[in-house]
């Protein structure tokens, strides 16, 4: 039972960064209606960014940190200028096929950059366990894992006091909604798309950083990051709490089938089985946990 | 030969119908009028099955069913236009009205693959038919053009055209003639009441142009706020109390 | 000026709905049969056939595939590589298995295999759409490699999951050579094109393309849109599974499972974005610049980094691959939404005034 509640307990806090990705996917669904594939490409350039500012430059943590941001706004600026504002009201599958594209672009940039080495990245959080709760109940509970869900919780707070309370979070939903409309209002298009790529920037950086110190900055990071997605279909692309608890039921679900269902099919089923467990859900409820349900007028 | 009878249809709370009867004869044109909002493109949708109503039933000849399906209601010679044109855009006029008479076709997917011989045949023959009814609408000029490069009165008529060669017996349109100008809306009713004579087609429609409907159909249904206020003859219709109000409001 | 189909009458439909119906089209193409049957044989070195010819008559037949499943009816698929891998799997284990069993029949098998395979995974396009059924496809690109390889009897129990395929023999005729492996999948590519235009141009492909535009508009016509989604599916399938059995048997010879990752499926898509969404030429403009692309990249890049005296290290070329790819798919989709295949259109309305515009 012990071992169960530390399997599951691993499970929710490595889905905690699973959520991480999945709300940079959110953000720019909600005020775009873009589905950016290109969210875990992201997440890995800013990660290797920071990586290399840090070898190359020496600075202090804080400094690369504004640093890194800085270029992710960049990076945000000049996707709304060059990718998206071109396809303006282009179908939305366009729109996704060019992100595809556009995570090439970043991936191949970065290694291009800063080399395709994995490098390692140190925050200075330890990952061990925590002594009260090993001597308490026995269960084994990272200190990193934590921390990590503990910046996870505040981010999403933010985020969600940005979009529900502030006047550019009521823009932003204005725009997904329509753009045409949204432009017929006066709501600047544009703007409010640099802002959004910007905080997406940011939630990736925020990933990148986690990810990177818990399993290294290397290139098999996007694929780690592709596992968004499925999470995104449990909790529904428009939801901010769709995006956390899917991606709680994703890492949980994922760990427990790996210890439990592994052994018997021959183990590395980690790869898959969230997309498969994704595309059953699919079949219950095409909407997802939190997304709406659409009735289409004819 | 065709029967709505105590149709009900919501959406979550929203009420759309309610208890909704009426009946339409064979060979008529059959209008069904009333305010925007007022559930008439709703009606047309449980008709063809695109919406199932909860609860009422829909007589097509000597059938009754709870709902409808549309691929059922196509089966069984009901075809429709869309209130906002539902065209394939990235299609051929010519293709579009093809696709209209798929059901027609029979052959199995080798044949298509190989396409000479009974895929050659069947293609040519309903060409035939869909060119006798590229001739009546006098789309001859474009059947070539894909829709989307099309102004919006031609795509009506070819819509148009797509339902008509699927052969109905039963022809229900949602506001053919929308947005057009005098020209094109005379062009409209000449075509719906020469489909009406020279096919035979039972035609419902729904128009908000009262002098095109009063002109054209033989019986009207009044439609406010999801119920029927009205039915009967064009003039039964204008000297209704309840329509009149509809209409012109009244005074409080 | 020369190419003008001025004075060229219809009269009869028959004519009107032919292939080709303007003349020179029909010259060129007849003229493009000869130079790719009789002519390349004869001048084409074995790089040419092995490196280029064959990959890009391979990833041609892939691109069709998913070009009728993405460009005619409008479902994405981000698993191509997954059913390539069903299918050479397939093709593999029926030419193993059987005693007698012909190679062009392994084949064929090998794309019903991956027919049966693309219908289970297309189940879920009947109540998802656009960026969800990407994600559903996603799922068989992981599953399946994976399933490959575990079940050590897919590959004959080889240690690594690779298959080799035995020597292809069509009624005693050994296929060794580079110049007949090239004529055997021209021969099989150019005939399993000819059948997708005729599909695509035959009622299944309007009910394709209807549901594609507005499914509910087909569905009030009488179009039954989840046997059509799942045709689409099935020869789309069908097109991977035989180009994954080629491309395994033929050009490759042998090949792991895994080799049929989530890059080759981009790879391939890439093709259809390039060379134009429902667009049969395109399928095979869009493989022949994506095959040529990296091989002009190679040569290029040492050439220039010579040129500016700059040192390459190792790895760039691949790196810089990404970056390019990722540009010129973002390019088109701005400039030309609809891939060379347009260009070439529009090339050819030029064509039509050439050399005299007025």
């Amino acid at each position: 039972m012990q071992f169960f509640f530390e399997v599951l307990i691993g499970g929710l806090l490595a889905g905690v960064m699973y959520s991480l990705v999945a709300l940079g996917f959110v953000l720019i669904y909600k005020a775009s209606g873009v589905f950016n594939f290109a969210q875990g490409a992201m997440v890995f350039f800013a990660a290797l960014t920071f990586v290399g500012l840090q070898e190359k430059t020496g600075l202090p943590f804080w400094i690369v940190l504004a640093l890194t941001l800085a270029v992710m706004i960049l990076l945000g600026v000049l996707t709304e200028r060059i990718v998206l504002r071109p396809l303006v009201n282009q179908p939305q599958i366009t729109l996704f096929m060019a992100t595809i594209g556009l995570s090439f672009l970043l991936e191949g940039l970065s290694q291009l950059i800063w080399g395709s080495d994995v490098r390692r990245l140190d925050l200075g959080l330890q990952d061990e366990p925590i002594q009260v709760v090993m001597d308490r109940f026995g269960i084994l509970i990272s200190k990193f894992d934590l921390a990590a869900a503990a910046v996870a919780g505040v981010l999403v707070g933010v985020l969600a006091v940005f979009f529900n309370k502030t006047r550019i979070g009521r823009a932003l939903r204005a725009v997904a909604d329509d753009h045409q409309a949204a432009l017929a209002v006066g709501i600047p298009l544009q703007q409010i798309w640099s802002i959004v790529w910007s905080v997406a920037g940011f939630v990736a950086l925020v990933a990148g950083l986690l990810w990177g110190a818990r399993n290294g900055v290397q290139f098999a990071l996007t694929f780690v990051a592709l596992k968004a997605l499925p999470v995104l279909i449990l909790g529904g692309f428009e939801s901010i709490l769709g995006a956390i608890v899917g991606g709680l039921i994703i890492g949980a679900a994922e760990k427990l089938a790996e210890v439990y269902l592994g052994p018997l099919v021959g183990g590395g089923i980690e790869g898959w089985f969230a997309y498969m467990l994704a595309l059953l859900f699919l079949l219950v409820r095409p909407e997802g946990l939190f997304g709406e349900k659409r009735i289409d007028r004819v | 030969m065709l029967s709505v009878d105590n149709i009900s249809l919501a959406f979550g709370g929203v009420k759309a119908l309610t208890d909704i009867s009426f009946d339409v004869r064979e060979h008529e044109i059959r209008a069904i009028i009333g305010p925007n909002g007022a559930g008439k493109s709703s009606m047309l949708n449980c008709i063809n099955g695109v919406y199932s109503p909860q609860r009422g039933t829909i007589r097509i000849g000597t059938e009754t069913f709870r709902q409808m399906d549309p691929n059922k209601a196509a089966r069984m010679g009901i075809a429709r236009t869309f209130q906002n044109i539902a065209l394939f855009k990235g299609m051929s006029v010519l293709d579009n009205l093809m696709t209209g008479r798929n059901l027609k076709m029979n052959c199995g997917l080798l044949a298509q693959a190989l396409y000479l011989g009974p895929n050659r045949r069947e293609e040519i023959e309903h060409r035939e038919k869909v060119e006798h009814i590229i001739d009546f609408l006098q789309i001859e000029s474009v059947r070539k053009t894909p829709v989307a490069r099309l102004p919006y009165g031609i795509q009506k008529r070819v819509e148009l055209g797509r339902a008509l060669a699927a052969e109905p017996r039963l022809l229900l349109l949602d506001e053919p003639m929308a947005g057009m100008n005098i020209e094109e809306k005379q062009d409209m009713c000449r075509f719906i009441l020469d489909v009406n004579d020279e096919f035979g087609t039972t035609i419902v429609l729904i128009e908000h142009d009262m002098g095109v409907v009063m002109d054209i159909s033989d019986r009207v249904v009044v439609l406010d706020y999801g119920k029927k206020i009205g039915d009967g003859t064009p003039d039964d219709v204008r000297n209704n109390q309840a329509v009149i109000d509809a209409y012109l409001g009244v005074a409080h | 000026m020369f190419y003008r189909e001025a004075g060229q009458f219809k009269t009869s439909y028959a004519a009107d709905q032919q292939l080709f119906p303007i003349r020179q089209d029909r010259i060129a193409m007849l003229a493009l049969l000869v130079l790719a049957v009789a002519v390349v044989p004869l001048i084409a070195s074995n790089y040419v056939l092995t490196a280029i010819l064959l990959p890009f008559l391979v990833f041609a037949l892939a691109a069709l595939g998913l070009n009728i499943l993405t460009g005619y009816a409008g479902q994405l698929s981000l698993g191509t590589a997954a059913f390539m891998a069903v299918g050479a799997v397939a093709a593999y284990n029926f030419q193993l298995r059987i005693p007698g069993m012909p190679v062009l029949g392994s084949f064929v098998l090998g794309g019903l295999t991956a027919a049966l395979v693309g219908i289970g995974f297309g189940l879920p396009s009947l109540r998802i759409k656009g960026f969800y059924l990407a994600v559903a496809t996603l799922a068989a690109q992981f599953f399946i490699p994976w399933l490959l390889v575990k079940v050590s009897w897919f590959s004959n129990n080889s240690s690594s999951g690779v298959i080799s395929a035995q020597p292809v023999v069509i009624l005693g005729f050994a296929f060794d050579s580079p110049v007949r492996k090239y004529l055997l999948v021209l021969a099989i590519v150019a005939l399993m094109a000819l059948a997708a235009k005729n599909l695509v141009r035959s009622s299944i492909g309007r009910a394709w393309m209807a549901v594609r535009d507005m499914d509910v508009a087909a569905e009030v016509i009488g179009i039954r849109i989840m046997r059509t989604k799942l045709i689409a599916f099935a020869v789309s399938s069908f097109y991977c599974g035989v180009a994954g059995a080629l491309y395994a048997s033929v050009y490759l010879g042998s090949v792991e499972a895994d080799g049929f990752n989530l890059d080759l499926s981009f790879r391939i898509l890439f093709m259809v974005i390039i060379g134009g969404v429902g667009s049969i030429l395109g399928s095979f403009l869009g493989a022949a610049f994506i095959t040529l692309m990296p091989i002009a990249l190679d040569r290029l890049l040492p050439w220039a980094a010579e040129l500016l005296n700059l040192n390459l290290p190792a790895g760039v070329t691949s790196m810089v691959q990404l970056v390019v790819f990722g540009a010129l798919i973002i390019l088109f989709l701005i400039v030309e939404p609809h891939g060379l295949a347009r260009l070439w259109q529009i090339g050819k309305e030029k064509l039509r005034l050439w050399p005299f515009p007025y």
